[in-house]
């Protein structure tokens, strides 16, 4: 039974060996992904890579290798730094309308609050001396506007 | 007037700087650094031939962010750029959470200020993965919140000190 090659190996028309680097994070089912990140990185770049890295994390390095080769693919001129300006525009964007409401929530914050202060002085009036009142009565006659009283 | 001193990357390549090298205008030879890393990363041939795919006034752009691409890989060797937009996303998601909720409040505060009955329908709060899903769709951005960076902090100081392209975003 003929062992199958692993992209890598497949693409670049050499013998896949049994240690090969490649194999098990570019499989034979997926060309285009070893095709990706060889035509960015270069297939000896990714190789060195991946030796320096620990075994566990190298599953994790060529998935996010091949994610950047195909934004850069997408976008020659940005590559992924294009996507990381637009999430850092929407971040202040979305900041700039949080902030909007924070402010608009503390100015009703403010405005309910100052007209409970003005109905608990209306409340208050009744309570006085009827006396008093009648007396104010008099004195409130020789004002343009009695509402000054609260003011 | 003395011969043209060779860029910095004929200088890693020893090689004689041609006055049509297409890294020269890119890779001036008093920043030896530039060069050296995005050899290392991406190799001088894979991008000798992205430079010459594109037009001259798109070189320049292209040449900064695969600097600060192969920066990032140097920095995180397993996630490198990935790191940060993963992390960039998670921060999205969980700043749309915030306004739905101050969005939530400041109806609540209009409702308790104007007792009529109003006639709109109450906003639908998106659970956190609806939101990242749809911001993602709208922009066509895959996701990638499966990512976390080896060293968040190490790429997210890398957007407080240096400006991409000119543009200081996080305050």
């Amino acid at each position: 039974m003929a062992s199958t090659r692993c992209a890598a190996c497949k693409y670049l028309r050499r013998r896949c060996p049994s240690d090969c680097i490649f194999s098990l994070y570019f499989p034979s089912n997926n060309p285009q992904r070893f095709a990706h990140v060889h035509k960015i990185f270069g297939a000896s770049n990714i190789g060195k890579m991946l030796q320096d890295l620990p075994v566990h994390r190298r599953a994790d390095a060529a998935d996010s290798l091949y994610y950047e080769a195909h934004c850069r693919i997408k976008d020659p001129v940005y590559g992924c730094v294009g996507i990381i300006n637009i999430l850092l525009q929407e971040i202040y964007n979305v900041q700039c309308q949080i902030a909007k409401i924070q402010a608009e929530i503390a100015f009703l914050g403010t405005h309910a609050q100052s007209d409970q202060t003005q109905y608990q002085q209306l409340q208050i009036a009744p309570n006085l001396d009827p006396n008093f009142l009648s007396e104010q009565k008099g004195l409130s006659n020789s004002f343009d506007d009695s509402s000054t009283w609260f003011f | 007037m003395g011969g043209n001193s060779p860029c910095a990357s004929c200088k890693l390549l020893r090689r004689r700087c041609a006055k049509d090298c297409i890294f020269a205008p890119y890779f001036p030879s008093d920043d030896p650094h530039k060069f050296a890393i995005v050899h290392k990363v991406f190799g001088a041939s894979n991008v000798s031939k992205m430079l010459q795919e594109l037009p001259l006034h798109q070189r320049a752009d292209t040449v900064s962010s695969l600097v600060y691409e192969a920066n990032a890989r140097v920095r995180d060797p397993v996630y490198g750029c990935v790191g940060a937009i993963s992390y960039l996303q998670n921060q999205v998601s969980q700043l749309q959470m915030q306004l739905a909720v101050a969005q939530a409040e400041i109806l609540c505060i209009q409702m308790q200020q104007e007792p009529a009955p109003i006639t709109t329908t109450s906003p639908v709060l998106l659970d956190a993965d609806d939101k990242s899903s749809y911001y993602l769709h709208q922009n066509n951005l895959p996701q990638f919140l499966a990512f976390s960076s080896s060293n968040n902090n190490v790429i997210y100081d890398s957007f407080k000190k240096e400006s991409l392209f000119g543009q200081d975003m996080i305050s």
